[in-house]
């Protein structure tokens, strides 16, 4: 198989003595879809954060197509980036907040120019072009004059991944997008976040929606105690777990109706 | 003149203009001393927010000494205490100096507070589509924190406007200085002190609402993109 876009190597996250991250290995290939399963508290959230250097690992290496984020070897010895250095790696991964946090002084398709102007140097026009395309694709062409405050949750989210998307990322990174949802809001953004997977977006979910990981997902990998439990194919994982542990998370989901 | 004089119109009329005269002093006093404190202050929020610790060590210094020594002595300090060593301000840039860097040190507190305000998430989603930590900061975080801030500032303007009548102590010509020589000429105090009252609401309302003005443009409006 071809070099990982993504890959991560015995990543390591401290908060003081407390291990959130107690050694991760996991690849990510082009065009993957990759859900992240687990009880709260078991580092998914802060595996993906760690992913795009929003979260500075204690320890370990992630390679973005091959090249590591975060730190720079000179002279034998690896440096930490500069913030321009870093901002540049940044530009190529999108995320997707599950407060979705669009910029309340900006209306919605400024919202969505904001990267393209400012990083990538792109003019107005072009910039705008792509940003009324982009919201068009989530549905919310009529609404890119307003500001978020008068959007929904699911309209504020659907923003929050055209933004993403204008930065033309390679990745996509899902931080339990669906989790500050109403439940009638939730199916609107599964279903243009399903549209990006069709597309062959390269994708890391974090989430706690097992019917979407199910259908998704070309890898599940479930976490418990910042230590990945098990991973494999969503029918494997849903359908035969092989840990106890996984067994045991899978049927509490399932029964908190 | 003797008392119970007839008040003249002119003689009103006199009163009025020599009054507005020392409104003219009133308010370039406070703009200049708004404009020193907005600029200082918020340079003072910077260091105080920065990672290096000697300037935060600075900034805090700074504000204890200018937030806890009276306003009125911190001006005879600067314009007589320094005349003592040679160093005479005029007492407009005395006084203007007084109120700035003591506003300054009341406006850092306005300005920190106003930009811790800003939901972290900001900074993350910016940072998450590229932008430098110093374009977030710009770009995102000061517009929001601008629109926390402005309140505060208006009520600080406000209440400067009615200080710099301590100025009067360093022989500032403003409304309150004009107001005294003007009893001593005349001794018509009642007469003098309602219209310096009215002088003062008539400056300090418009900017109140100038205020209110300033509230509205920066609350979701305006394009940084």
């Amino acid at each position: 198989m071809s070099e990982p876009l993504v890959r991560i190597r015995g990543l390591k996250k401290a908060y003081g003595i407390h291990l959130v991250l107690q050694g991760i290995d996991l690849d990510v290939h082009s065009g993957e879809k990759l859900c992240l399963i687990g009880p709260s508290g078991s580092g998914k959230t802060t595996l993906l954060r760690c992913v795009n250097w929003l979260e500075e690992p204690t320890g370990g290496e992630i390679l973005i197509d091959g090249a590591p984020i975060g730190t720079v070897a000179k002279g034998g010895r690896s440096h930490r980036m500069s913030d321009v250095e870093l901002a540049r790696m940044r530009a190529g991964i999108g995320m997707v907040f599950q407060r979705f946090n669009l910029f309340p002084h900006l209306t919605v398709l400024e919202n969505v120019m904001l990267g393209p102007v400012r990083v990538l140097g792109a003019g107005r026009a072009e910039a705008e072009a792509t940003a009324r395309g982009l919201l068009a694709k989530v549905g919310l062409s009529e609404k890119v004059a307003a500001y978020p405050d008068r959007l929904s949750g699911g309209q504020q989210q659907r923003v929050a991944i055209a933004r993403a998307l204008a930065m033309k990322p390679k990745l996509m990174l899902f931080d339990e997008p669906t989790s500050a949802l109403d439940p009638e809001l939730v199916g609107e953004v599964l279903a243009v976040m399903r549209q990006l997977a069709n597309e062959g977006m390269t994708m890391i979910i974090v989430t706690h929606e097992m019917r979407f990981a199910e259908t998704v997902a070309d890898k599940v990998v479930f976490m418990a105690d910042g230590l990945i439990v098990e991973e494999g194919p969503p029918a494997r994982i849903f359908r035969d777990p092989q840990v106890e542990r996984t067994r045991a998370f899978l049927s509490a989901v399932e029964h908190r109706v | 003149m003797m008392d119970g004089a007839v008040v003249t119109p002119e003689m009103l009329l006199y009163l009025l203009r020599t009054l507005l005269i020392g409104a003219g002093a009133t308010i370039w006093l406070t703009a200049a001393s708004l404009v020193v404190a907005v600029v200082l202050g918020f340079g003072l929020a910077l260091m105080r927010l920065s990672d290096s610790k000697v300037l935060q060590g600075i900034a805090r210094v700074y504000l204890e000494i200018f937030r806890n020594i009276p306003i009125l002595t911190q001006l005879f300090v600067i314009y007589f205490g320094l005349s003592r060593y040679g160093i005479m301000l005029p007492a407009t840039v005395a006084a203007t100096l007084g109120f700035g860097l003591n506003g300054a040190s009341m406006l850092s507190e306005v300005f920190r507070s106003a930009i811790l305000s800003v939901d972290r998430g900001q900074r993350e989603a910016g940072l998450a589509i590229g932008l430098t930590s110093r374009q977030a900061f710009r770009l995102l975080i000061l517009p929001q924190a601008a629109r926390t801030a402005i309140p505060p500032i208006g009520n600080y303007a406000i209440g400067l406007l009615k200080d710099t009548s301590l100025a009067s102590a360093v022989a500032v010509p403003e409304i309150a200085m004009r107001a005294k020589m003007l009893v001593a000429e005349t001794y018509l105090s009642t007469e003098i002190y309602m219209m310096v009252a009215v002088v003062y609401l008539a400056l300090s309302l418009p900017l109140a609402r100038l205020t209110a003005l300033a509230e509205r443009r920066f609350s979701p409006h305006r394009s940084a993109a």
